[in-house]
């Protein structure tokens, strides 16, 4: 009534020369970070509630700010060839510019990190590799708002 | 099943072949056996079935006629244990809900395993990890000292209806063996926990909801939850678990503000 048609495998008596037994079984290939009776070590605090929070309201915020710097980047007068020292000075002349800036570098990159620390947390499975990455993302964030914002405060039109 | 008619017996060389609801079907199945190999290989059976009847009769003639070593879970082949959740034609579906017209039996009908859980056999896991995130969440009604069962508990229709829908779940392991979160980090509560900690948060007799709460604010609780809806779809209970899992998310945002 039914027939077999068994594609080339390891199963089965014909296939010999398999090191693997009842004996000495293969293996079993363990899901990655697998949840065990220890696993509930209960993280106090809601430090991951306010960081879902953040990435919806620094993510609304972003919506009006970072378009808002497209557009007048690259889109409005003149597009992209008008950007230059003169553009970049003028523009910071103001409190308001510096402002935005300011508040789109720190959100935009406390945004991308905690996404980048999610993807992190989602992929990789080693602990190792984990702890490696995570520190390689804090460094460059750190160092990366630090920058941006010392060069914010302290920018000199008059520079030569 | 085609209705017999008085022309039929001339019309038909072959009588009962024609007629005949059995179709040729290819069953694709993942298989794993430590005991002989190493490695997973897709093994193919063609079997005669009616495409009325359901994946799982499939593997019970493969299981009972054809090869008996095929290893597989089911208990009461009515969609009632929850025993026989796996990945068909590469979406989780209950093999005794999943009837053979409905997923294209023209193609090959790949069965595997549930994802994100050690593969023991075939299409045996290991649903030890499974179960630990659900005892993790305490599913089961607490109560305070002071407040003995002396009579029955009652609950108005309103607040039964309040987790009404998460009541329907039967431990099958589809959602959260969909849950791409899951798959790559087992330390992640995943969505029937959840589901059955809901069951518990919303339902007006339990006293322990900010415990379950404070379990799932977790580092691995519901905040690893992502939205992609894939429990949503695996569910063969039909439960709108995306929407439980929001549900708790915004009783823990709402309890704080
Ligand atoms: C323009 C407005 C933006 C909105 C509305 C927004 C919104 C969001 C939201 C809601 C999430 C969380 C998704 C989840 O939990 O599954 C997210 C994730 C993320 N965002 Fe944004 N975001 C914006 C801009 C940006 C910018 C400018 C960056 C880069 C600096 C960025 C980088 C990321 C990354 C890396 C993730 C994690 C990836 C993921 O979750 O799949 N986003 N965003
Ligand atoms: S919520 Fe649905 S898919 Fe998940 S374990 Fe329960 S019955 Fe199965
Ligand atoms: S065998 Fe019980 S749910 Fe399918």
């Amino acid at each position: 009534m039914a027939t077999t048609e068994t594609t080339a495998s390891g199963i089965g008596p014909v296939e010999g020369g398999s090191v693997h037994n009842v004996d000495n079984p293969a293996p079993l290939i363990e899901a990655p970070r697998k949840r065990t009776k220890k696993s509930p070590k209960s993280t106090r605090g809601n430090f991951e509630m306010y960081g879902w929070l953040f990435m919806r309201l620094s993510g609304i915020v972003l919506v009006v700010l970072v378009l808002g710097h497209l557009l007048i980047q690259l889109v409005l007068d003149g597009g992209v060839s008008k950007i230059g020292f003169a553009f970049v000075a003028g523009r910071w002349a103001s409190p308001f510019w510096q402002v935005w800036d300011l508040l789109m570098l720190w959100l935009a990159m406390l945004h991308g990190a905690n996404g980048l620390r999610t993807v992190i947390n989602d992929y990789a499975e080693r602990a190792n590799t984990r702890l490696w990455l995570k520190g390689l993302l804090y460094t460059a964030t750190v160092f990366t708002i630090l920058l941006g914002t010392l060069v914010i405060f302290t920018f000199d039109p008059n520079i030569r | 099943m085609a209705t017999p008619t008085l022309e039929k017996a001339d019309a038909a060389p072959e009588p009962g072949f024609a007629d005949s609801p059995y179709i040729t079907v290819t069953f694709r199945v993942r298989r794993f056996n430590p005991e002989v190999s190493a490695e997973a290989v897709w093994e193919d059976f063609q079997l005669e079935i009616d495409p009325k009847e359901r994946v799982l009769d499939g593997l019970h003639k493969i299981k009972w006629d054809v090869d008996g070593t095929l290893t597989f879970r089911r208990s009461c082949a009515h969609g009632i244990c929850g025993s026989d959740a796996m990945r068909i034609n590469g979406k989780n579906r209950l093999a005794c809900k999943t009837l053979i017209k409905d997923i294209n039996p023209e193609k090959p009908i790949t069965v595997e395993p549930i994802k994100g859980l050690t593969v023991l056999k075939d299409l045996v896991v290991d649903m030890e990890p499974f179960f630990q995130a659900y005892r993790d969440v305490m599913p089961f009604l607490i109560t305070k000292d002071t407040n003995e069962p002396t009579r029955e508990r009652f609950q108005t229709a309103e607040d039964r209806e309040r987790f009404d829908d998460t009541t329907k779940c039967i431990l099958c392991a589809a959602c959260t063996s969909s849950c791409p979160v899951f798959w790559n980090d087992g330390q992640y509560f995943g969505p029937a926990a959840i589901v059955n900690a809901h069951r518990f948060i919303f339902d007006s007799r339990d006293e322990a909801g900010e415990q379950r709460l404070e379990i799932l604010n977790d580092r691995d609780g519901v905040w690893r939850c992502r939205t992609t809806f894939n429990c949503t779809d695996a569910c063969p209970r039909g439960i709108e678990v995306t929407k439980a899992i929001q549900e708790v998310k915004r009783a823990l945002i709402t309890r704080r503000f």
